[in-house]
């Protein structure tokens, strides 16, 4: 690989990450390391995956990411919208993450009762 | 119609005489912005927790004030209500519901931390290296290898003094100069992932969440000191960190990033995963090579070094994960920038593992010269319970503890290795009240006499010796003697094992035998264990807020309790085998292990 390559590799994953040009898309990231699989972080990803293929919306993905560092609120979700808003659930379990997908994700409805913080990084 | 911002004020009986102020002084902010329609500002009833009153709660978001008064209002409206910042030195500290207790750390956990190596743990997604590529991943390798000479890295690193963060702080640049200056036709780069400090899980949460962060700076060392092979040693029990570093190799080596002519810079580098079984001595450098090398963990004499004679005998430049995780963004963002965070003589920032008696257990990264108390008490939220806190373990089973009267230290190299502790590898271990220091310090001795490789006597005899002291006290058959023997014995095993293991390992002993010596006393000469933890120098007894539940006498495996329900229950200490059940099971913490508690009733009673 050259520089270039890089570069341009490096422009294509970044528009990718911060949902550059989409409107109303969505990156759920899931806290994935041993302390987030350890507190159940395996149903909740499987549980969003399922969400999304039943109501097959374009735009939102999901992401396992690694380990945030309140390992004590894990599974600990966060919403990445393409405005920039970050929204981050804690002690996230299946049924949670359906309510969340199907009122945050799909109605941009924030459920404060499971909120861990909501912080613009 | 709702209101955008509701604000609840406590009128309860006790703060009835300030809460109208409060109030009206809040209209008047209102109605001086004409937010009448917006916002709405009441009396409500009392919040409980009259101590702490007034209090104000603020939605959304349930943001709890406590101790407000009619001056701070004017800033409360001005920071929170108009530009919804939440003024976090008048917020409520403590244990109110679990909610509370997370929108606090929504306040403090994120916005105090500085996030250098973790800056893309929990961001983006480990298993695919587009993603850390868009996150400006390899353009720090990208640069150094098009646009700089080996002397200039070197000369970069040792700019940014950045100091080895397994523990040591041995400076990052010199290290890699000494390897450089070593002439071999063959030189490798190990990174030392073999974190085994009991509640420290730094490494492995980069290696999890970011592991191609490591992998770059791999390759820039090796470039640096003129290597073209590299070794992880990471122990098996981190099986998804090991899974996630064999894709991302596989990721890497395939876009070309790793492997023959990196970068068209006709530099070579690859790097291969060594699992270790998990020895707490294969930590120790030489130790670790000989574990790669197939032979049994066991450290060696130095010198030679490892810059000059380290794996396969060729020179070696050994680095933990963390340092290496801190490389990529000294290139990105130079070596001046990095300088500029941190204390004079420590640059940069620290991970640490918070564990043991704290609320927010976690990691967190902090710019060196942060104080203990800023990363306990503000980032750590605090001690749980209201208990008080009583010390912070802090370097593992190498460190030492720190006590309260030394919370306002700025945390870096020197200054805990002054205070008796050391950084280690940034385990933090908080204890309060309700822990025996001896017990302690027995716990961490026990890890080592366990982890000792058996080379040398000292180590090997030494702290068996020290933990039969020790187990001894715990058990009440210590006497005065003992402590000194202790402090004897402790001091000609620092001196005279072979290795860091050894030579670090009856530092927990000494720093509590220094700190909490009134502990060892009351241990040998009283025999009794002032936190109530030891055994054998310990009571049981039930309390006056006893509520006659019966679950302790239900629950007592030896029925050494009795008592009619709903009346004060008595147990018989002849018959109690001090198994802690009735303790962990009371609803009102009516059973006491406190001297000060059982001494009172066994004095009543004779």
């Amino acid at each position: 690989m050259t520089l270039n390559e890089l570069n341009a590799l490096r422009k294509k994953a970044r528009d990718h990450i911060y949902m550059v040009g989409l409107k109303r898309a969505a990156r759920i990231q899931i806290g994935y390391g041993t302390c987030g699989i350890a507190a159940g972080a395996k149903p909740v990803y499987n549980a969003f995956i399922k969400k999304i293929e039943e109501y097959n919306i374009p735009n939102v993905t999901v992401v396992k990411v690694g380990c945030m560092g309140e390992c004590a609120f894990e599974p600990i979700v966060e919403i990445v919208e393409s405005d920039g808003t970050k929204t981050i659930y804690c002690s996230v379990n299946e049924r949670m993450s359906s309510e969340i997908f199907e009122e945050h994700v799909l109605k941009g409805q924030r459920l404060d009762k499971y909120l861990l913080s909501k912080t613009k990084r | 119609m709702l209101d955008r911002m509701h604000i609840l004020i406590c009128g309860g009986p006790d703060c009835k005489d300030k809460s109208i102020p409060i109030r009206d002084a809040f209209k008047a902010n209102i109605k001086k912005h004409h937010l009448e329609n917006e916002v709405s500002a009441v009396i409500t009833g009392c919040f409980g927790l009259c101590a702490l009153g007034p209090h104000i709660l603020i939605y959304p978001g349930e943001i709890l004030y406590s101790g407000v008064s009619e001056e701070n209002i004017q800033e409360i409206f001005e920071e929170h209500v108009m530009k919804n910042n939440p003024v976090e030195r008048l917020l409520y500290r403590g244990k109110f519901d679990r909610m509370k207790l997370k929108n606090r750390s929504e306040l403090t956990f994120f916005a105090q931390q500085e996030r250098i190596v973790l800056r893309n743990c929990g961001t983006i997604n480990p298993l695919d290296i587009n993603e850390y590529i868009g996150r400006d991943g390899y353009m720090a390798l990208a640069k150094v290898l098009t646009e700089m000479t080996p002397e200039e890295v070197i000369s970069e690193v040792k700019k940014s003094g950045l100091r080895g963060r397994g523990g040591g702080g041995f400076p990052t640049g010199l290290k890699w100069e000494f390897a450089k200056k070593s002439i071999s036709d063959e030189k490798y780069v190990v990174c030392n992932a073999d974190e085994g400090d009991p509640g420290a899980f730094m490494d492995r949460a980069v290696l999890e969440g970011d592991p191609h962060t490591v992998l770059e700076a791999m390759a820039i060392c090796g470039y640096a000191i003129g290597s073209h092979t590299g070794y992880i040693y990471i122990r098996a029990e981190y099986p998804v960190a090991v899974e996630r570093l064999e894709i991302a190799i596989g990721q890497a080596k395939k876009l070309g990033l790793l492997g023959k002519n990196i970068f068209e810079s006709g530099f070579d580098f690859d790097i291969e995963i060594r699992l270790g079984a998990g020895a707490f001595v294969c930590g120790e450098e030489t130790a670790l090579m000989a574990s790669i090398e197939g032979e049994r963990g066991m450290p060696r004499k130095k010198p030679p070094f490892p810059a000059v004679k380290g794996l396969f005998g060729k020179p070696t430049n050994v680095n933990n994960v963390e340092t290496f995780a801190n490389i990529p963004p000294i290139f990105l963002k130079g070596a001046d920038w990095f300088k500029s965070i941190g204390t004079e003589k420590s640059s940069g920032t620290k991970v640490f593992a918070l564990g043991g008696k704290i609320a927010n257990t976690g990691l967190l990264e902090v710019p060196m010269g942060t104080t203990l108390r800023e990363v306990i008490f503000d980032i750590g939220g605090g001690i749980p319970n209201n208990k008080k806190f009583k010390a912070v373990q802090t370097g593992g089973p190498s460190g030492g503890c720190i006590t309260e009267e030394m919370l306002d230290t700025p945390i870096d190299f020197d200054n805990l290795i002054a205070l008796g502790s050391m950084m280690g590898s940034g385990g933090m271990i908080v204890m309060d009240e309700d822990t025996c220091m001896v017990d302690v310090a027995r716990f961490y001795l026990e890890f080592t006499v366990d982890e000792s490789c058996g080379k040398c006597t000292p180590c090997r005899e030494g702290t068996k010796r020290m933990l039969d002291i020790l187990n001894r006290i715990c058990q009440g058959r210590g006497n005065l003697d003992d402590l000194n023997i202790l402090e004897r014995l402790a001091r000609i095993i620092k001196n005279s094992s072979l290795c860091g293991l050894g030579q670090t390992a009856p530092n927990p002993v000494l720093s509590t035998l220094k700190y909490f010596k009134d502990e060892y006393i009351a241990h040998v000469t009283d025999k009794v264990c002032p936190a109530g933890v030891c055994s054998k120098l310990t009571k049981y007894v039930i309390l006056d807020n006893c509520i006659g539940c019966t679950k302790c006498a239900k629950n007592c495996p030896v029925g050494a309790i009795t008592g009619n329900v709903k009346e004060k229950h008595k147990i018989n200490s002849k018959l109690c085998t001090k198994c802690g059940v009735c303790k962990s099971i009371c609803p009102v913490e009516a059973i006491s292990t406190k001297p000060e508690k059982w001494r009172a009733i066994y004095a009543k009673a004779n």
